[in-house]
């Protein structure tokens, strides 16, 4: 007990107590200086009527949408392309992780620095080919598709690396049966790999759901949430009630929604991963 | 035939796998080349980029200015004491949770393992109040603490400490040694290699959070570096000239590229081992 006791303070401390003030939170008018008065589910019924809410629910799932399929579908052909020991291979799989140590800060002002119209790298190729500059970041066309893009980039390794590991765990002799049966390529592909890795894909996509789903540094950086509230994902609009209007309550009861569209995903998680050690 | 066309595809995979590692890296080279350029260049024209001349300047003002240093010595205190409290925590409860025996010891375990369910969103605010409540903000332990909660490391350290056989334990027993001795000298060290994965996760995790320090840290000197670098950003392009502000980004990317090279093999090993728990 002595041994597990400094843990489970901090436990309860930092993750227990601020959840259940945050739960309290968010049935109460809170502001900075505190709880005000209770208000029952005042908070959750102005939410659901509130548009720029619903537009953050919408932006969020509309971003999910956008890189989810793309980072799992990628870094699926990528781990198939690079399953080999070659220096060639190795070299690919380190640039193609590379990006994903950065912290969202540095990989923001990076992609600022790539797709401002003025003066930004996809503007001076624009205007070397004679086009006009599209201002990427301001166009309501645009934003969330650079966004998209800007987090592709910078999270393409973490699928391609789990699907590498269990690549790697499918038997060698399965292929080699196969290769004596003269199977095609894309016959072994459907026929043994896929379904080898189906836990895997099934994992990844989960993954990549839960944390897309946090979408916060990218549009708080680079658009703030604009424009016209284009790139305004939910944990955005948790941080601004919070942080810049100070509405304590609201913004709590914006972060329990989340939390239970997570806990939902994650429901899925545990059961793939519960089936995974049953076998 | 076979072979032919197997090597045909092979070489279409090279080709094609190649040029988008070159597009992952294209971003990256523009922001270092435009680094080494005097920002007042920059300022009429950002294709000058593409020609000389060169210079260091921008990464002498750095070094010789006062903040960028402030930030990145913050990050490394906050990081390096995250991780050291993570293991040494993660150690002791994995410790406790696979080898003592007390009363509802499963049923807590369970508890902490539901606790990998909870998004920052949802404990960020009640966090935010505490630390106000108790004055605490602008301080190491704020940038800290918050962080040592994280479950993810019990788990992990319990998993490794169930997967060491008991025999190991009793034989030192029968040699009369404590159990904390048994605990600290015979069986923490098989567990190295679970502590180099949770020891660099963490790290890299302190070292690149945004939203804690960005709502904790609001004292210009208490900034991390990675919440430093998005300060600088707020007026960008007029500041202090895009030069400099790429060649803080070049200065903050550049650790930590560092040590993923170094470390490549552990560091992707713990970050597949952390997504698949």
């Amino acid at each position: 007990m002595l041994f597990v006791m400094p843990y489970l303070c901090l436990f309860i401390l930092m993750l227990i107590v601020p959840l259940a003030m945050g739960i309290r939170l968010s049935f109460t008018r809170g502001d900075l200086f505190g709880i005000k008065e209770f208000v029952g589910l005042e908070n959750y019924a102005r939410l659901l009527a509130d548009p720029v809410f619903l537009r953050t629910v919408w932006n969020t799932v509309y971003f999910v949408i956008l890189t989810v399929p793309s980072l799992t579908i990628a870094g699926l052909l990528l781990a198939l392309a690079l399953n080999r020991e070659t220096r060639w291979a190795a070299i690919m799989r380190g640039i193609f992780f590379a990006s994903f140590v950065l912290s969202v800060t540095v990989v923001t002002l990076i992609w600022r620095l790539v797709l401002i119209p003025n003066g930004g790298l996809a503007g001076v190729i624009a205007k070397a080919f004679g086009a006009e500059p599209i201002s990427f970041l301001g166009d309501q066309n645009w934003a969330m598709l650079s966004i998209a893009m800007t987090t592709i980039w910078w999270g393409i390794g973490l699928p391609m690396v789990l699907f590498l590991a269990a690549l790697q765990q499918v038997p060698r002799d399965l292929y080699e049966a196969a290769a004596l049966d003269n199977a095609s390529r894309s016959r072994m592909l459907f026929a043994i790999t896929l379904p080898a890795i189906s836990r895997t894909i099934a994992l990844v996509l989960v993954i990549e759901i839960i944390l897309q789903f946090q979408l916060f540094g990218q549009p708080q950086l680079m658009t703030s949430g604009g424009p016209n509230n284009s790139t305004r994902p939910i944990v955005l609009f948790i941080y601004e009630s919070g942080w810049s209007q100070w509405q304590l309550g609201y913004a709590s009861a914006a972060a329990q929604i989340l939390f239970a569209l997570i806990a939902m995903v994650a429901m899925v998680q545990y059961r793939i991963s519960s089936r995974k050690e049953s076998r | 035939m076979p072979a032919i066309s197997s090597r045909r595809f092979f070489y279409v995979q090279v080709v094609v796998v190649t040029l988008a590692a070159g597009l992952m890296l294209v971003p990256l080279l523009w922001v270092l080349i435009l680094s080494l350029k005097d920002s007042a260049a920059l300022m009429s024209d950002t294709a000058s980029a593409f020609s000389p001349p060169y210079t260091l300047e921008n990464y002498a003002n750095i070094i010789g200015g006062q903040q960028v240093s402030t930030w990145l010595l913050n990050s490394t205190i906050v990081s390096l004491a995250m991780t050291a409290g993570v293991l040494l925590l993660s150690s002791l409860a994995g410790y406790g949770f696979s080898r003592l025996e007390f009363p509802g010891r499963d049923a807590l375990f369970v508890i902490v393992l539901l606790g990998l369910a909870i998004p920052e969103q949802a404990v960020i605010i009640g966090r935010h109040q505490l630390f106000s409540a108790i004055s605490m903000h602008n301080s190491y332990t704020a940038l800290v603490v918050p962080g040592l909660s994280m479950p993810f490391g019990v788990f992990l350290m319990t998993q490794y400490f169930r997967a060491i056989p008991l025999e190991i334990d009793e034989a030192a027993r029968l040699d009369g040694a404590s159990r904390f001795r048994i605990f600290w000298r015979i069986l923490l060290p098989l567990t190295i290699p679970a502590q180099a994965t949770l020891g660099i996760f963490t790290f890299f995790q302190a070292w690149n959070d945004y939203w804690w320090p960005l709502v904790s840290a609001t004292n210009h000197d208490m900034l991390t570096l990675t919440v430093g670098i998005a300060s600088t950003q707020v007026n960008f392009a007029q500041a202090e000239g895009l030069g400099f502000l790429m060649a803080q980004a070049v200065f903050a990317g550049a650790p930590m590229l560092l040590i993923y090279v170094i470390f490549q093999k552990y560091i992707v090993r713990a970050v597949a081992g952390a997504a698949g728990k």
